[in-house]
């Protein structure tokens, strides 16, 4: 294995470009070493942590935020501005792995790792988060939800690295929030997740994003379900709306985590849940 | 405990060993243990911690498959390859075997047949841990994949795939599957004639998932042979003796050739009272004359170790309006993988030992499957059995609205009363811990909406077994004491507080050490609970030893009788005044001397003590059900249980806590999860759920003492018990909690819901 430490994302991209064989980018490290002490060792391990600004959370001028490649969970839960704005992912992220792994675990990796389960995606879907992607042929940028492409798998072409993580600037009166289902209180993988944000006027929804994570071989946004809730007060009706949708989404599997009978049913619950504490943050916003 | 420890489940009422009620003043208290430093720091060296001058790295290969037929295996291409330095098949161990010894040989190496999902087929050792797994992939193993079977009742119905041919045993009722291999019937008295004096007859169907013990520490060795043929192993074991005696077997050589060392243990529970991968590295390392070590990944160590049997079974009970039962019987078929010993007759013995039955009967099915061979599991079969008869008997005293404590005490088995399983106990203690929990502020504490609260009672045997102690004396008079039970539970520092309470002097003078089988008699496993009862035993009557032998010391000095010099305090007195007036002699004066005054002083004990007591506990535990996902909390607990004597009362309350702990993971998260292939499909900690810290509450103990007559201070074993009444508590818990019963295990939270959705599809 080659070991490569780039001073620059360009210089990365250009490390890539050459490499032979398995490439990988190391960020926190937290998925990777585990496969690689598993014996799933890349030809070419090329670690992002010593590019300027991969630990840098800033403000960006449109008023959203900026979040460094190896901004790591724990970093993102302690940061104030980051918690008044998107609770939610905050909280999605905040869920990955025990404290020790929050030391390193960082959300741009649990979307590259391509999880469906990944708790963190969802949240950053329903937020609209978008990534910063450098490679040969140059800088886009790709929402958030475009990245995975099933289990594993993205659709970063060869050499590309994301190099940024951008959320937008909170709308007014705005709230999110993620749940997920685990058989536990922590340290386990989500057999549901979901991820609701809405902005409120008065009491009247404005609008909504909603994701789900582990119905289907990527995190899914849920029209049908957002629907369902703008324009409503998130009345009795809505959320039953709401509960529905989310059920119905997505094509879950049965395996060893749940049955798809039990995912549908919680991903309805779960949204119901989900969708009144983001209204209640929605209503606490300024 | 081992399938032919039936004389010792008598449950010692022969034996009057009890001779010293208190005072104590070092029993009882709560030192910290000798081993702490060492295990806060990382200094403790554990199984995967030995490393020796040019050693190699060993690896496994392991069957994909579930049942197939090795039609050839083709080792040449692994061979040649840089850095490996031997290759071991089923034709580098003993031939001949028979019985236990060879269902092991075949277990931890294939040979004509792969019996399950990750079963041994060869192995390699090499300079390196990458070069071995490369090895691996060199090797060519030709299978012809055959029909399995993993699940119990299948594998007892007729067309189920034949596991082995002629595994029976003689005994067996007419017409059985030969994947049934072993039988058991017990019981007393006519149970129609019971059940015809009942008002309310309830009989269940029930299931429980095989699980595994869940130790941190997966199995490792380092494994040495020279060409002189003497060979050292060191490895995490819960008892080297019976690694020494296994794998002497296994390779063919002396027992005497073979020294085990062992190490620190990380967690046993019972699944390292056997080798699995011991005999693998000592045949490479003969092979190849180098030392070997060998460390299983946590996946091998789901896929191959000694998990426990899954169960099925039919439990019927008759009671009267007063809650009086009148008569019990039960099936239980357990599965222990592709080989015989699934502890069945256990499960049938404990299932109605907490109750003075007049007429009840129990049967028991061994039965073989495509799953690795079960191990010991911190009591085995009790708590599935447990799981089954509470259940009914919670059942019962809902639907004749009575108490469930009530009824318990009603029925309780004491002093005097025939088992279940034959005997007639001596002094025991179930009315005692149902007493503290009925007074425990626990069990009138008030309940929410969607809680519910179990109750439960658990028994085991407890075990004794050959044990060896030897207490030297060094000559400024402080002790060590050498023992052959691997300190499972803090037993260390009970050990140096019993010597401490013997001879008089303080806890901190004693060290105590886990001696290897080249320094001292043999000793039974760590198991059976048999440690604080059995090598305690052997500690005190080693300390007596050596104070008779420093008394003698003291009389001689002082030219008495050694019949008019008594020991308190850490010292030689004279009786009374007729015996003369000496000042007193220390045992660090006596030990000074000791050279010239007759030699060096140690006392020793050997011998297989048979009074272990037997073990009640009760359960307290409140859950609450999440009725739209089906998530259970558990929101406080309770054990309450008999230790006897509590030598040092913090690893006696760690123990009840521990069972606890495991017996909610396997009530509620916990299982073996295999495919339609007959592959294991969560070999890891991520799908295997054991609880995590925050999945628990604080377990709270009580500690009731009614002391053995078989142990000189009353100790009874408590490290098993605990987890024999919780799956029946949280699930006694759990379905008040929904108002629907739960009889499957684990009740995870998918099938909670079914259960919900049944009830109001059904019933209504």
């Amino acid at each position: 294995m080659q070991y490569l430490k780039p001073a620059s994302f360009e210089e990365a991209v250009a490390m890539a470009g050459e490499a032979h064989g398995d490439v990988r980018f190391l960020a926190g490290g937290t998925d990777l070493l585990v496969r690689m002490r598993m014996g799933a060792v890349p030809d070419v391990l090329i670690d992002l942590k010593h590019i300027p600004g991969v630990y840098d959370i800033e403000r960006t001028e449109n008023g959203g935020w900026r979040i460094g490649v190896a901004v790591p969970g724990a970093e993102l839960t302690e940061h104030a501005g980051l918690r008044a704005d998107w609770p939610g992912v905050v909280e999605a992220v905040g869920l990955i792995g025990s404290t020790q792994v929050q030391g390193r675990a960082t959300p741009v990796g649990n979307l590259a790792n391509a999880s469906p389960a990944a708790d963190s995606v969802p949240a950053l879907i329903a937020a609209g988060a978008e990534v910063e992607v450098l490679g040969p042929g140059g800088r886009r940028r790709v929402a958030v939800g475009d990245i995975p492409a099933g289990p594993g798998r993205t659709r970063l072409a060869q050499g590309e690295v994301i190099s940024a993580l951008y959320l937008p600037p909170r709308a007014a009166h705005g709230g999110d929030a993620y749940q997920r289902f685990i058989p536990r209180t922590e340290m386990d993988i989500a057999v549901v997740g979901c991820a609701v944000s809405l902005s409120r006027d008065g009491n009247v929804i404005t609008e909504a994003r909603v994701a789900l994570g582990a119905m289907a071989p990527t995190a899914l946004m849920v029209e049908e379900a957002a629907s369902a809730l703008v324009g409503t007060t998130l009345g009795e009706e809505a959320l039953e709306a709401l509960s529905e949708a989310a059920s119905a989404a997505g094509r879950p599997i049965d395996d060893k985590r749940g049955t798809a009978k039990f995912r549908r049913h919680v991903a309805g619950v779960l949204a119901r849940r989900v969708a009144l504490v983001a209204y209640e943050r929605a209503g606490d916003a300024k | 405990m081992a399938l032919d420890e039936g004389k010792d489940v008598k449950g010692g009422h022969d034996a009057r060993e009890y001779d010293h009620q208190g005072p104590f003043r070092h029993v009882g208290t709560r030192p910290d243990r000798p081993d702490g430093v060492d295990k806060v720091t990382g200094r403790a060296h554990f199984g995967a911690d030995a490393y020796a001058p040019g050693m190699l790295h060993a690896a496994i290969l392991r069957s994909p498959h579930a049942h197939a037929r090795i039609l050839k295996i083709d080792t040449s291409r692994a061979e040649a390859l840089e850095g490996v330095k031997a290759v071991v098949t089923r034709a580098d161990f003993a031939e001949g075997l028979e019985g236990e010894d060879w269902n092991i040989l075949e277990n931890i190496m294939a040979g004509e047949k792969a019996l399950y999902d990750g079963h041994a087929v060869a192995a390699v050792a090499a300079t390196s841990k990458f070069i071995a797994r490369d090895a691996l992939a060199l090797i060519e193993v030709e299978y012809e994949i055959l029909p399995h079977v993993t699940d119990v009742d299948e594998a007892m119905q007729p067309g189920a795939p034949v596991i082995r041919e002629g595994a029976a045993e003689p005994g067996l009722p007419e017409g059985m599957h030969p994947n049934v291999v072993r039988y058991h019937e017990s019981g007393h008295g006519d149970v129609e004639a019971g059940f015809a004096e009942a008002d309310l007859v309830i009989q269940r169907h029930f299931a429980t998932e095989a699980t595994h013990q869940g130790y941190i520490e997966p199995h490792a060795c380092l494994a040495q042979m020279g060409p002189d043929g003497r060979g050292d192993l060191w490895c995490t074991t819960q008892g080297h003796w019976n690694v020494q005696k296994l794998c002497a077997s296994l390779l063919g050589v002396e027992a005497s050739a073979i020294r085990v060392t062992a190490s620190e243990i990380g967690g046993g529970f019972g699944g390292k009272t056997t080798v699995f991968i011991e005999p693998v590295a000592m045949a490479l390392a003969r092979k190849s004359g180098r030392p070997v070590k060998l460390v299983m990944s946590r996946e091998e160590v789901f896929r191959a170790s000694g998990p426990t049997s899954s169960a099925s079974m039919d439990v019927r009970i008759g009671m009267k309006k007063d809650g009086t039962m009148t008569a019990a019987e039960g099936t239980f078929r357990l599965q222990g993988g592709a080989f015989p010993y699934a502890p069945m007759e256990f499960t049938a013995m404990c299932a109605f030992a907490c109750y003075d039955l007049k007429h009840v009967r129990q049967r028991g099915f061994d039965v073989m499957t495509n799953r690795p061979k079960q191990a010991a599991y911190r009591a085995p079969g009790s708590p599935m059995a447990a799981f089954a008869v509470e259940s009914v008997v919670d059942e019962l005293c809902q639907k004749l609205g009575l108490d469930p404590i009530e009824v318990r005490l009603k029925n309780a088995a004491r002093e005097g009363t025939r088992a279940s399983y034959g005997p007639t106990y001596p002094r025991i203690g179930l009315v005692e811990t149902l007493e503290a929990a009925r007074a425990h502020p626990h069990y009138s504490a008030p309940l929410g909406p969607n809680q519910g609260r179990g109750i439960a009672c658990g028994f085991w045997f407890n075990y004794g077994g050959e044990t060896s102690v030897t207490l030297a004396l060094s000559m400024d008079g402080t002790v060590q004491i050498a023992v052959g039970t691997p300190d499972i539970g803090g037993s260390r520092a009970s050990m140096a507080l019993m010597a401490a309470e013997e001879l008089g002097i303080p806890y901190e003078d004693i060290r105590v050490t886990i001696a290897d089988t080249a320094s001292l008699g043999f000793n039974e496993i760590s198991h059976g609970s048999r440690v604080t009862y059995a090598s305690g035993l052997a500690v005190i009557k080693a300390a007596r030893d050596a104070k008779r032998k420093l008394i003698a010391r003291a009389a001689d000095k002082w030219g008495i009788d050694p019949e008019a010099v008594e020991w308190r305090d850490g010292a030689a007195w004279p009786a009374g005044d007729n015996a003369g007036s000496f000042e007193p002699l220390t045992i660090r004066e006596i030990c000074a001397e000791m050279g010239a005054t007759g030699g060096p002083i140690a006392g020793h004990y050997e011998a297989t003590p048979e009074g272990a007591g037997v073990s009640f506990a009760t359960h307290i535990v409140d859950a609450e059900l999440d009725p739209e996902t089906g998530k259970v909390t558990i929101l406080r607990y309770t054990v309450v249980q008999d230790a006897g004597k509590a030598v040092h009362p913090s690893y006696v309350e760690g123990q009840f806590q521990g069972g606890a702990a495991q017996g909610i993971g396997w009530a509620l998260n916990e299982e073996y999860i295999y495919g339609e292939d007959g592959r294991l499909q969560n070999p890891g900690f991520l799908d295997y759920r054991i609880p995590v810290a925050s999945d628990l509450p604080m377990i709270d103990t009580v500690i009731v003492e009614v002391p053995n007559p078989g142990h000189p201070y009353g100790v009874r074993g408590v490290g098993e018990t605990s987890i024999c009444p919780p799956l029946a508590a949280v699930a006694n818990a759990v379905s008040n909690a929904a108002g629907v019963r739960l009889r499957q295990l684990p009740m995870r939270p998918a099938r909670i819901l079914e259960a919900l959705e049944a009830q109001t599809d059904g019933e209504g």
